[in-house]
């Protein structure tokens, strides 16, 4: 291997935003025939990073070049000219078009589909994908626009590819399938590039590791000679435990009562099928499921956000008073003494006003305090001064808006204002998605404080490892049917998996 | 083939925050660049002085005591359609309909001044003139919000078509009360009575008009930035399913702050109609409704900048005409002056917010 040419290297990059320095003099190579893990916490710089490989950005200082000759990569046409392709983790594909037309789309030259997917089908068989390229897109499931997605960039060939945090929406099961086409495209001799924040994933797939800290180049060396504690330490820059703390249940009494809940969005279609469960006090009930699977609506449902179309949701407070929730909005919950919070998947959309400053933000729950027609401003300032102490948010001051934060400082911000409230109920949803190592263990401990203090957590999640490390209880949603409530000590991944996938989770075979 | 690509001259990347004066140097300097630039342009079309040119365009306002008082007038009236629009636009509502709101205004004091001259005592009609015209503007918005807020219209279609309705509306009733008959205007109401004349002050004509919008101008600012209602407004306008999230009643905000927009129109065709020309035509808003618009964004919604950018408008707006006259120019000339003026100085926010960075070394390195 050291006497290959690197199929990108990339020397001194460097890259300013106004006054933060995203990328610090990184030098990088990348091989053919290797899967690369890039490594770092939020904001190290990784996505940047491969944005100028792909020309989206343009490096401030440094060079690229490929197969050791200098490139200028000024666009993503640029880019794609040098066979460098890359999977954003937001997909750019046309809804109401087939795979095949998306994947044409925009080449020059005559529109042949027949040409078209034959080709696709040859990419397929070559690497062992399953794509029907007549199937139109929004016919197909996350992991299924995934792989169109990595079909275009093939199709259009790439053998340079890179893709950012691409199992953050996959089940186990998909994940392993993406996994072996990874790796039989590296047996092709391309060279793949994986941005990821999680450890059994890098261990499993890729060849080498590198790794940027604050958009520093901290170093690259085989996977297999290092582990996950190590890759960690030089993430984070100094020694972090990795086990998650699982405290004993307190005291779980019933708190949040629902019975055959059911709900259909605008459209009619069934999202919720009659879904029943308790969850108790000092205790964390995880959902699990495949995305879509109905966590949303049922969160929000609770919340008072998603119209109900039959069922109950009781809430069940210390002296075992029942009150009904359906049919009240997030101010009535609020004005019956329900201190109910609500993590939301969509952060910077539901949670927060991206535009307003942390303050403004932390002032969403409580602007209503007081007598009188005006708010009292000073209150919510000082609780974004004592949560960015608290939390270690890191932010220019109290004062800058959310949006330019870090997805992590976004969430702690977020997080501290919901538990700020004392909340007897604490609703989580993918509260670490793409939050990094650091982060992701703070908010962890931060959910956990709160089932110490007798809080009912309910936690959505996608990681099935950190569910069953952190849940007392985990219920795995199906198509929006309850497929199984399983205690979350003792569970095994593969099992929660196949619930995951159908309903009571036995397979035929 | 690549080694065609040469490395780009420079680049266009996102600042961090300005200091404020850093800001205000830019914002100056393509002030300067405007004059400079329209200056080029004045010598070489029509050959005048360009000195001149911007002398005539500083009498135009400053000329005379009149011509001053004038200016304040139309900042004072402008200012007040401005005002009437920010509630709605910072809540990404784009009412555009208050030219329409501040005629329909108009018309409901001028009814009141016309049909209940000789059956209430002055100060009534005045009284029922001031809560006729904010209630008749705010309707006039109240219409399409209820339609926003129902079923989702569109709002800007919703509330430019409203404009038609009113103006359809006043040139009916400029018929039904014209005076004298047959000339088809209404005339100056009440010249003898003066009944439904707003009072003014002593010393001054136009003085009343202006200290009602500086009221108004305090009052909306310290509405939108310290009240509760504000605060829910900033919401709305940002994100709607956040605002639902807290619990925020949407259709509730979009309705009430329309409301708000439409009043303050109202009061507008108010002091045009009582105050400033004692009589109604389909034309007395004069366009503000629109050039409101242009004040609100330049001053991106906030009440205190807006009597800046009013003043602006209204300045390039009196300049123009007095070219127009002094140098027998067309006046669609000031027009242009002006579009150039408001080029650079839109132009400069550019500056404000992106950099330039030239490549160093650039194409050569292999």
């Amino acid at each position: 291997m050291d006497n290959k040419i690197a199929a990108v290297t990339m020397r001194n990059i460097t890259k300013r935003f106004g006054p933060t320095l995203a990328n610090d003099k990184v030098w990088l190579n990348i091989y053919r025939g290797e899967i690369l893990a890039l490594l770092g916490e939020n904001g190290s710089g990784k996505t940047t990073l491969m944005n100028m490989l792909s020309g989206i950005y343009f490096p401030d200082e440094g060079e690229i070049a490929i197969d050791g000759k200098p490139v200028v990569i000024r666009s993503p046409k640029d880019a794609f000219a040098l066979g460098i392709g890359m999977i954003h983790q937001h997909f750019k594909l046309v809804d109401v078009l087939t795979a095949a037309e998306n994947i044409v789309l925009g080449l020059p030259g005559k529109l042949d589909l027949k040409a078209a997917s034959r080709k696709i089908k040859e990419i397929c068989d070559t690497y062992g994908f399953e794509v029907d390229p007549d199937q139109k897109i929004y016919d197909m499931s996350v992991s299924q626009k995934q792989t169109v997605e990595i079909v275009k960039v093939l199709y259009r060939g790439a053998d340079i590819l890179i893709l950012d945090e691409p199992t953050a929406v996959l089940t186990p099961q998909e994940t392993d399938k993406l996994f072996a086409v990874l790796r039989n495209m590296r047996d092709d001799g391309k060279a793949i590039v994986i941005i990821t924040h999680k450890m059994h994933e890098v261990e499993s797939l890729s060849d080498r590791v590198a790794i940027l800290r604050h958009g520093q180049f901290i170093g690259d060396m085989p996977t297999k000679s290092t582990n996950a504690q190590e890759m960690t330490n030089m993430m984070v820059g100094h020694p972090v435990t990795l086990n998650i703390d699982r405290p004993e249940p307190v005291d779980p009494h019933p708190r949040i009562e629902v019975r055959d809940l059911t709900v259909r969005d605008i459209e009619g279609t069934v999202k919720l099928d009659h879904v029943s469960f308790t969850a108790n006090s000092g205790e964390i009930l995880g959902i699990a499921g495949i995305s879509g699977s109905g966590q949303k609506e049922l969160l929000e449902a609770i919340a008072g956000l998603q119209p109900v179309e039959s069922g109950s949701i009781e809430y069940v407070d210390d002296s075992g008073k029942r009150e009904q929730l359906i049919g009240k909005d997030p101010f009535a919950i609020q004005e019956m003494g329900v201190a109910l919070s609500f993590v939301p998947e969509d952060r910077l959309g539901m949670g927060l006003v991206a535009n307003m400053d942390l303050g403004n933000n932390m002032m969403l729950r409580s602007y209503r305090k007081g007598r009188g027609i005006f708010t009292n401003r000073k209150a919510p300032y000082k609780l974004a001064h004592q949560m960015v102490d608290f939390l270690e948010i890191s932010t220019p001051s109290v004062e800058t808006p959310v949006r330019r934060l870090s997805g992590g400082n976004v969430q702690k911000v977020l997080v501290g204002r919901e538990i700020a409230n004392a909340p007897s109920v604490l609703l989580t949803a993918y509260a670490v998605r793409g939050l990094d190592i650091n982060s992701s263990y703070l908010i962890y401990d931060t959910i956990n404080s709160q089932k110490m203090r007798g809080v009912a957590v309910i936690y959505v999640g996608e990681d099935l490892d950190v569910l069953l490390e952190l849940c007392d209880r985990i219920l795995v949603l199906c198509g929006g049917k309850v497929s199984g409530i399983v205690p979350g000590r003792g569970a095994k991944k593969r099992e929660v998996g196949m619930m995951m996938t159908k309903l009571g989770g036995e397979a035929d075979e | 083939m690549n080694n065609k690509t040469k490395t780009p001259l420079f680049h266009v990347s996102r600042r961090a925050a300005l200091p404020w004066y850093k800001t205000w140097a830019i914002r100056g300097a393509a002030l300067l660049l405007a004059l400079v630039l329209s200056g080029i342009i004045t010598s070489l079309v029509t050959g005048e002085d360009p000195f001149a040119v911007y002398g005539a365009i500083w009498k135009g306002s400053f000329g005379t005591t009149r011509k001053f008082w004038v200016l304040l007038q139309n900042i004072a009236m402008l200012l007040c359609v401005s005002l009437a629009v920010t509630p709605a636009f910072r809540m990404r509502c784009w009412n555009l309909g208050a030219e329409g709101q501040a005629l329909i205004g108009g018309l409901a004091s001028a009814a009141c001044m016309i049909t209940l001259a000789d059956k209430l005592p002055n100060w009534a009609v005045i009284l029922c003139m001031i809560v006729t015209s904010l209630l008749a503007g705010a309707i006039w918005a109240g219409i399409p919000a209820f339609f926003k807020a129902r079923f989702n219209t569109n709002e800007t279609l919703f509330t430019l078509m409203m404009n038609y309705v009113a103006t359809q509306l006043v040139a009916y009733y400029c018929v039904v009360w014209e005076s004298p008959k047959g000339s088809g205007t209404i005339g100056i109401i009440n010249p003898k009575t003066q009944i439904g004349w707003l009072p003014q002050f002593p010393s001054q004509k136009y003085l009343l008009n202006v200290v009602v919008v500086a009221v108004v101008c305090v009052l909306v600012y310290i509405y939108l930035n310290y009240s509760k209602h504000g605060y829910e407004i900033a919401v709305v306008g940002e994100s709607e399913r956040t605002a639902r999230y807290v619990g925020i009643k949407v259709e509730k905000v979009i309705i009430r702050t329309m409301l708000l927009s439409g009043a303050i129109c109202g009061l507008a065709g108010l002091l045009l109609v009582g105050s400033t020309n004692h009589t109604l035509t389909t034309t007395i808003v004069d366009g503000r409704g629109f050039t409101a618009v242009m004040v609100s964004w330049l001053a991106k919604f906030n009440p205190v900048w807006m009597i800046l950018t009013s003043f602006l408008l209204v300045f390039l707006g009196r300049g123009a005409g007095e070219i127009a006259t002094k140098f027998g120019l067309n006046r669609s000339f000031g027009d242009i002056l002006t579009g150039i003026i408001l080029f650079c100085i839109i132009g400069s926010e550019f500056f404000i917010n992106y950099e330039i960075k030239l490549t160093r070394g650039a194409g050569k390195e292999g």
